[in-house]
């Protein structure tokens, strides 16, 4: 019996596209706003585009922060993906904002010289620095799909994957029951599919 | 490091994919969706669809399109065509896109650049321009006109200026089309590729001209273009995705290989 996700939306940005992949890997998703329906999902992703002091308020006035927190504390698997994989930190420095705090560490502008494009946009390798599951039948140095401004800073134990733009940041990070890719698994064709299984199928 | 991409832009009038040459005598080239799925294997990095129909239901028909293309790939789309509104924008999105392109309502109404951005976040909002070559003058100094309409009606607003403003009003991205070297397949324009992708700190999509693989390589390095538009030199089958992108990797250009 294929699994039931759970795709938390609090209004940032388009859930289309992560809804459809999971379908697409065979399973059933629902999308939600819905604080007891986070609470007691069985699997969660944590999607999410824009800025993090506009979500941060959206997921407060929804209540979605503690039931997000209560839910992660449960020890059941969270893949945050692009902004969620940015507020599941203490604190952003976008807005400067106080975030979940699932995750220890923050989220800082990505480090670039003058001259070089922010946002970071297109694909880009990602270096596996730690073995996890959702790296299963994933070549190092794949190439994934990116779309942001900030990156996250988590304590080093946390780093599952490192990408170079003029700088390295890391892009991929684990910690118990929770992973979190910057780049989106939903659009890094086949090998982002893969990732998203591999998490789908996880047993933290 | 980041690789250029390498993106193919299918235009869709009334459900199925047409090829014309300087906005003039379209040929059906196939089913949309088909060709979708067949570059997405193939390893084109992105893809773009133009809505260029008349009928009277072609939004709908688009927004299935655009639907049925969202189950069969997993990497960015945008679509573009006929957006005047952010609703227009939500019902595409909605429908599984990932980006819109707006172009004359853009230059009409720019505040649409700006609502788009707040209400889908900036990386949605695709800015399409129409550049075409005039000369320098005080007006342009660039020496690069905007038209709009299908490149058919010149604006007075000066390419550089132009895609400065549409960045700070939210724009996200750059699609840069140059309408001398649309449909030509002699190579895109690199002079203004260069001078708009030097201008701004948002990512340019080099767009008209493609005919060979070395005329991405020009684009993406001297041109200083973030990606290339293909379009006849894929659809009618002069080059494959992957043999332009082996090229592109063979002369040292940074590109996705594995898909």
């Amino acid at each position: 019996m294929p699994e039931q996700i759970t795709i938390v939306d609090y209004h940032a940005g388009n859930l289309t596209s992560v809804r459809l992949a999971v379908e697409r890997l065979g399973h059933g998703a629902v999308v939600t706003s819905a604080p007891d329906e986070v609470r007691t999902a069985s699997r969660l992703i944590f999607p999410g585009v824009g800025a993090a002091g506009a979500a941060m308020a959206t997921l407060k006035t929804l209540g979605l922060d503690a039931a997000l927190v209560e839910y992660a504390r449960a020890g059941r698997p969270l893949l945050g993906v692009c902004l969620g994989a940015q507020i599941i930190l203490d604190y952003s420095a976008e807005d400067r904002t106080n975030c979940l705090g699932l995750v220890s560490g923050r989220v800082q502008l990505l480090q670039a010289p003058e001259g070089v494009k922010i946002p970071h946009m297109g694909w880009n390798e990602v270096v596996q620095v730690r073995t996890h599951a959702i790296w299963q039948g994933v070549e190092d140095r794949s190439q994934f799909y990116f779309v942001h401004s900030y990156a996250p800073v988590p304590e080093d134990a946390a780093a599952l994957g490192l990408t170079d733009y003029h700088g390295r940041f890391v892009s991929v990070l684990g910690q118990d029951n929770i992973v979190a890719c910057q780049f989106h698994p939903e659009r890094s064709g086949r090998v982002g599919l893969r990732v998203l299984d591999n998490f789908l199928r996880w047993k933290p | 490091m980041l690789s250029k991409r390498v993106i193919v832009c299918l235009d869709v009038r009334d459900g199925k994919t047409t090829k014309g040459v300087k906005f003039q005598g379209n040929v059906d080239v196939g089913d949309p969706v088909e060709m979708a799925a067949e570059y997405y294997e193939g390893g084109v990095d992105e893809l773009v669809f133009y809505d260029i129909g008349a009928s009277p239901r072609h939004k709908e028909i688009m927004i299935d399109v655009v639907s049925a293309v969202a189950k069969r790939i997993a990497i960015p789309f945008a679509v573009g065509g006929g957006l005047r509104t952010t609703d227009d924008m939500r019902r595409v999105l909605l429908a599984g896109a990932d980006k819109v392109s707006i172009d004359t309502a853009a230059v009409r109404n720019p505040a649409l650049i700006v609502d788009g951005a707040a209400r889908f976040g900036r990386q949605c909002i695709v800015l399409g321009m129409q550049a075409k070559r005039v000369g320098e003058s005080a007006r342009i100094p660039s020496g690069y006109e905007i038209y709009i309409e299908g490149a058919r009606t010149p604006t007075s607003l000066d390419a550089v200026r132009w895609a400065r403003e549409a960045e700070e009003l939210g724009a996200g991205e750059i699609c840069l089309n140059s309408i001398d070297a649309d449909g030509t397949q002699e190579g895109y324009d690199r002079d203004v590729t260069r001078m708009v992708s030097g201008a701004v700190n948002i990512p340019v999509i080099a767009s008209g001209g493609a005919g060979t693989p070395e005329h991405l390589r020009a684009v993406l390095t001297e041109g200083k273009a973030d990606a290339a538009l293909v379009a006849s030199v894929v659809h009618f089958g002069t080059y494959t995705i992957a043999e332009i992108k082996r090229y592109l990797s063979d002369h040292g250009v940074p590109v996705r290989m594995n898909w």
